[in-house]
């Protein structure tokens, strides 16, 4: 079943101009979700992760209501027709 | 969020670049460095630690560091001076994946030497070199100092782990100095395959052993070309000049206030002359006595005179950072810098006289100062104003300087 990122504003533009993004197929990890996003939409890939793969540390990442940080990372499983959010951190100066 | 404005610089032109903690402004002077037009900001929000003009092959295309918090940082460039720029897909300058490291900031662009027209260089953190041969479109990690056996012993400064100066050698193409915060001074000569820390004589007062081989917090490394061996210094504590390209270094803080600071920078034609603002120590960070002055030596080092006329002399408590002190090319050299608290000081006379040429920015990180060469001439003024410059001395094209003639 198809997951649907909502992507921030500010990204947007890298996402054709949308704030969501629903891809086909059931990734099965939120590294698998990821996965099919980059190749959609490459240019998200390094805005939100580094080049080790590593989620940047003021990007969050929900599936659902639940921060990936507070599960298993991007092992998190991702249920059918899940909505997972990109989210910038409450941060900055 | 602000509005942005643009600025069109002509051939004969100046600009200063200023990288400020939320984006790039372009200011646009004529020659003679009176009345500042403000282009920006660019990428705002954003901390430009770094930018450049390449003008080399008659381009002018500026490239400047995005750092963004959360979206990770990414190298920017513009034809136009700003007005358009490239929005990369994806990162140019980044680790390769088995390095077990991820980029967090870029500290320099260098562009590279005339003969070599397509090469550029950048300075990160964590300390590392990157280098682009094809023009800045593809850059790659310069293996043979990051695999250095000093790097696990190189730790953060104040700003960072940052490999934040760039020095190609000025004839030889296969020697270049590089310094970061801390580690020191390294130097290669061959291309970058082989690193030595050079950093004999620089004292680390922040380490038991005062003279190690390596681990000193060098701020900033400058030269002039026309002595390409000769180096200037300012460390975290100390001022220092080589003669010997880096071999050794000899203290030069002959009667400066302070000899802690961050910025530096050579004089365009003459290789006695260099510019530093002494900063009140590494516990205070603020210029000493409350009194905002440019010192300058014209005699290598050997003694050192405050420039103050135009600067405020009390209640000045300033910070000025490591990149914040920049030259342009024209005789008399322009000298510029900028402010923690936002301002843009410039002098057209060499630290003669000082103006304030802009104020209410935020904190500026750099400033990079350059003397248009390509493209059209400004357009002609009209009559009236140009009879009342008329007496007026204009700015002469370095060739034409008595001390290019001298060298």
């Amino acid at each position: 079943m198809p997951v649907t990122f909502r992507i921030p504003s500010y990204l947007a533009g890298f996402a054709g101009n949308s704030n969501a993004v629903s891809l086909p197929g059931s990734p099965v990890t939120v590294q698998g979700a990821l996965t099919a996003l980059w190749e959609r939409c490459p240019a998200l890939r390094d805005r939100i992760v580094d080049e080790q793969g590593q989620v940047r540390q003021h990007v969050n990442i929900f599936v659902g209501n639940e921060s990936i940080r507070f599960a298993n990372g991007l092992e998190t499983p991702v249920p059918d027709d899940a909505e997972i959010l990109i989210v910038p951190a409450v941060s900055g100066g | 969020m602000p509005s942005v404005n643009h600025v069109s610089p002509h051939r004969g032109d100046v600009v200063l670049l200023v990288g400020t903690m939320k984006g790039l402004f372009v200011l646009r002077s004529d020659a003679k460095r009176k009345r500042w037009e403000t282009g920006g900001p660019y990428t705002i929000g954003s901390p430009v630690y770094a930018a450049a003009l390449d003008q080399r092959q008659g381009r002018h295309r500026l490239w400047w560091s995005q750092q963004s918090f959360r979206w990770g940082t990414v190298l920017n460039s513009s034809d136009d001076f700003g007005q358009t720029s490239t929005q990369p897909e994806t990162y140019s300058v980044k680790f390769p994946a088995e390095s077990g490291v991820a980029l967090k900031n870029i500290w320099q662009i260098c562009v590279g030497p005339d003969d070599q027209p397509d090469t550029l260089y950048c300075g990160v953190e964590p300390s590392a070199l990157f280098a682009s041969h094809d023009g800045g479109t593809t850059w790659s990690l310069v293996q043979g100092l990051f695999n250095h056996p000093h790097r696990a012993q190189w730790t953060p400064g104040g700003g960072g782990m940052c490999l934040h100066t760039i020095v190609p050698h000025a004839t030889d193409r296969k020697k270049m100095i590089v310094a970061m915060s801390t580690g020191g001074a390294y130097r290669t000569l061959d291309g970058g395959a082989t690193w030595e820390a050079r950093n004999q004589g620089v004292r680390a007062e922040f380490m038991p052993d005062k003279y190690p081989e390596f681990g000193q917090c060098v701020h900033k490394i400058v030269h002039n070309p026309a002595k390409p061996d000769r180096y200037f210094l300012q460390n975290h504590w100390g001022l220092y000049r080589s003669d010997d390209g880096a071999d050794s270094w000899t203290d030069i803080a002959n009667g400066v206030p302070s000899d802690f600071g961050f910025s530096m920078v050579a004089h365009p034609h003459d290789p006695d002359t260099v510019y530093i603002i002494p900063i009140e120590s590494d516990e205070y960070r603020c210029t000493p006595e409350g009194k905002l002055r440019v010192y300058r030596t014209r005699n290598a080092g050997a003694s050192w005179e405050p420039l103050t006329r135009g600067l405020p002399q009390k209640n000045a408590l300033e910070t000025i950072l490591r990149d914040c002190l920049a030259a342009d090319t024209l005789d008399p050299a322009g000298i510029y810098f900028g402010t923690r608290s936002g301002k843009v000081y410039g002098s057209a006379d060499e630290g003669k006289t000082w103006q304030l040429i802009l104020e209410g920015l935020p904190p500026v990180v750099c400033v990079k100062a350059a003397a248009v060469t390509s493209g059209e001439k400004s357009p002609s003024r009209p009559k009236a104003r140009a009879a009342k410059t008329k007496s007026a001395k204009p700015a002469k094209p370095a060739a034409q300087s008595k001390q290019a003639r001298r060298r």
